[in-house]
């Protein structure tokens, strides 16, 4: 079924009708059709953390930097940010699949000032979430 | 159900009433919903905050709807309020985009709105249900003049890029022809006594008779092309006057095709409670109604403020700012109480002094993040054209939906529809995109509804919520665990401090949801300013 994420993510929260209120569309116009890690960072990351991985300050707070970010080094922190969220960060648990997060992390990991030789697999990923949190209508 | 002769039938206020005393309120609010009378979201009026101390200090963070409405209730209840923003504007996320207004986004693009005069795009919301009683409540009590948002719109199209060829098809076909065929099977598992088990025969003449009618079934009950179905589906050959005037009935779609297209999603969005008509905006752009409300209040808001850190300590708030008025300066202000609307993802990353759990409860929240495209065009081609007035036309590409402006009908000159609106994965991605490339991408997809699309584009605006430096994302995602996790701890007041915004609220993503957080807020924080609490 991960294999079909994008099909998946269209039938669950697209046609069975997602509702997030005036946010409503009810569509979310597709998965995620990202393959590598730089994919799934421009396609996923960037509206956010900037095509730089710099991050962007706002309001006293912003999207911190991936750039350079020692937070990194563990690959495990970075996992388990994309899985479960944090602030203002949102859980991909369920949106992306392990495959697309190993990649994305083994990216972020060895580009943008990172060089981090280390690498993790999506077995890795799928050891460290548990069902993917449902999201209200 | 049948009733003895001699029993006697209660009248509805005595069946309320023993509901009432037997279940308490809430037992009693679903028989009142059931029954006709109670309905939408759970305001009936305005709070009444009496006898309260004078000199008491209320300082509230955020100018948004939830922001705004709090300082009104709780000055004209007799407190002493002062509200600071972090924007130039007050409004929040209740915003509209004219010609000449400028967008400055996280990442450094700027973007100039190139709408010629009184056109507009509401970026954040832009449809208010008649249900929203709260909300409707304000906006007449403020002058807000309103105006009908069409919903529906029968005569719109629905798009799947995997079925009929990629051809996008009329609302009302596929509405025609899903009810029809789902009616036909439904009839015909019955007539062949396949549905023996679960319908009595009283039941069998119930259902055939409503599928008959529901379906446009002709006397075989079967589904097909013909003037019956045509009176719903639209003739392929018009009906007219005189001697040329007989229609030809319009084909149907085959039924595989139909159920296979997912198209009857949209159908069931209608469906839902916050989805239905009668739905209304404010004449000449949502912002009138924070407008309106800033009216009120914008005495007492100061512009400019960049909130660092909320304390709390027995003898009230302390709030340390810096003052962008003033090259950033750091100041502090004091309250006896706060009521705070920074958004969550700001909320998150401040210094901010409440008890464990609700401090959980602010990171556990992030925001959803969410696209929308303005698109001005030459002529309302979509009218002219299409004879598509007002409504909405859905696609599973990216941009997942078009909607045509509900107003200015049969105007001529340029007009500006939403070109595209979305979230999830296609918001993602288009919030990662610059500006112009948002746009450009709105152009090549809406044009399978509209060829007229690169011939009549004049200029368009692309909005990334999660690049607006003020909140970060567009509204509160919540999931099913977090709502039961941390929703107590997020909206029950800590000790001086009392949260508001449509993330405090069961009406998560609405402006009702804004206002209603905020009316609970000041109603709890009146509460235990007197020391009922």
């Amino acid at each position: 079924m991960r294999a079909q994420l994008g099909f998946f993510v269209l039938l669950g929260c697209g046609f069975a009708g997602q509702a997030l209120a005036d946010a409503a569309t009810t569509s979310t116009g597709g998965g995620i059709n990202a393959n590598t890690g730089q994919q799934v960072f421009q396609h996923v990351c960037q509206g956010c953390h900037q095509d730089n991985a710099k991050g962007a300050w706002g309001a006293g707070a912003g999207f911190p930097a991936l750039a350079g970010n020692p937070k990194l080094e563990t690959a495990g922190y970075p996992i388990s940010m994309v899985e479960n969220g944090h602030g203002g960060m949102p859980w991909f648990n369920g949106m992306l699949s392990d495959e697309q997060v190993a990649a994305v992390v083994n990216y972020v990991r060895s580009h943008f000032g990172n060089d981090y030789k280390d690498t993790v697999t999506a077995a890795d990923v799928a050891a460290s979430h548990g069902p993917a949190p449902i999201t209200e209508r | 159900m049948s009733t003895p002769q001699n029993a006697i039938q209660p009248t509805r206020r005595q069946l309320l009433t023993r509901i009432g005393i037997a279940a308490g309120s809430v037992a009693m609010y679903q028989a009142m919903t059931q029954l006709g009378h109670a309905a939408g979201t759970d305001f009936t009026s305005p709070p009444v905050l009496t006898g309260a101390k004078p000199g008491t200090t209320v300082l509230v963070l955020g100018a948004g709807l939830a922001g705004m409405l709090a300082a009104y209730e709780l000055r004209k209840a007799g407190y002493s309020v002062r509200v600071l923003e972090f924007q130039n504007r007050s409004g929040g996320r209740n915003i509209s985009l004219r010609g000449g207004d400028t967008l400055t986004e996280l990442g450094g693009a700027t973007q100039t709105v190139g709408f010629a005069p009184g056109n507009y795009i509401n970026p954040g919301p832009w449809r208010i249900p008649y249900h929203h009683r709260a909300l409707l409540h304000y906006c007449k009590a403020f002058g807000v003049e309103l105006e009908p948002f069409v919903q529906m719109n029968y005569n719109t199209f629905v798009h799947s890029s995997r079925t009929f060829n990629g051809q996008p098809q009329r609302y009302r076909d596929v509405a025609s022809d899903f009810t029809g065929y789902t009616a036909e099977l439904l009839a015909k598992a019955i007539n062949q006594n396949k549905l023996d088990q679960p319908i009595t025969d009283d039941e069998k003449r119930d259902v055939l008779l409503a599928m008959r009618g529901w379906g446009m079934l002709d006397s075989n009950y079967a589904y097909t092309k013909s003037d019956l179905v045509s009176r719903r589906r639209g003739f392929a050959k018009a009906r007219g006057g005189g001697p040329d005037g007989m229609p030809i009935p319009s084909d149907i779609s085959p039924r595989g095709e139909v159920m296979k297209s997912g198209l009857w999603a949209w159908l069931a969005f209608y469906m839902d409670y916050d989805m239905q008509t009668t739905m209304f905006q404010p004449v000449g752009g949502m912002d009138m109604i924070g407008k309106a409300f800033g009216k009120h209040v914008n005495d007492i808001v100061t512009h400019n403020i960049q909130v660092s850190k909320i304390a709390q300590d027995a003898d009230g708030v302390t709030v340390t700012y810096k003052d962008n008025n003033f090259g950033g300066t750091v100041g502090e202000a004091k309250a006896d109480y706060c009521v705070c609307t920074i958004p969550l993802p700001v909320l998150s990353q401040l210094d901010v002094q409440v008890n464990a759990a609700m401090q959980t409860a602010i990171a556990a929240v992030p925001y959803a993040s969410s696209v929308k495209l303005g698109l001005e065009f030459k002529r309302r081609f979509w009218e002219e054209d299409d004879a598509i007035y007002g409504g909405i036309s859905f696609t599973d590409q990216p941009i997942s939906q078009i909607s045509y402006p509900s107003h200015g009908y049969f105007s001529d000159g340029p007009a500006v529809l939403l070109g595209g609106y979305m979230f999830g994965p296609a918001a993602y991605d288009f919030a990662g995109m610059t500006p112009e490339e948002r746009v450009k991408q709105g152009l090549i997809q809406g044009a399978v509804f509209h060829k007229q699309y690169p011939k009549e584009f004049s200029n368009g605006v692309g909005v990334a919520w999660s690049r607006m430096p003020w909140t970060l994302g567009c509204c509160s995602m919540w999931s099913e665990e977090a709502r039961k996790t941390h929703y107590k701890a997020l909206t029950e007041m800590d000790g001086r401090i009392v949260l508001a915004g449509e993330h405090a609220s069961t009406i998560g993503c609405w402006q009702e949801g804004a206002v209603l957080s905020s009316l609970s807020a000041i109603t709890r924080l009146h509460q235990r300013a007197v020391g009922a609490a």
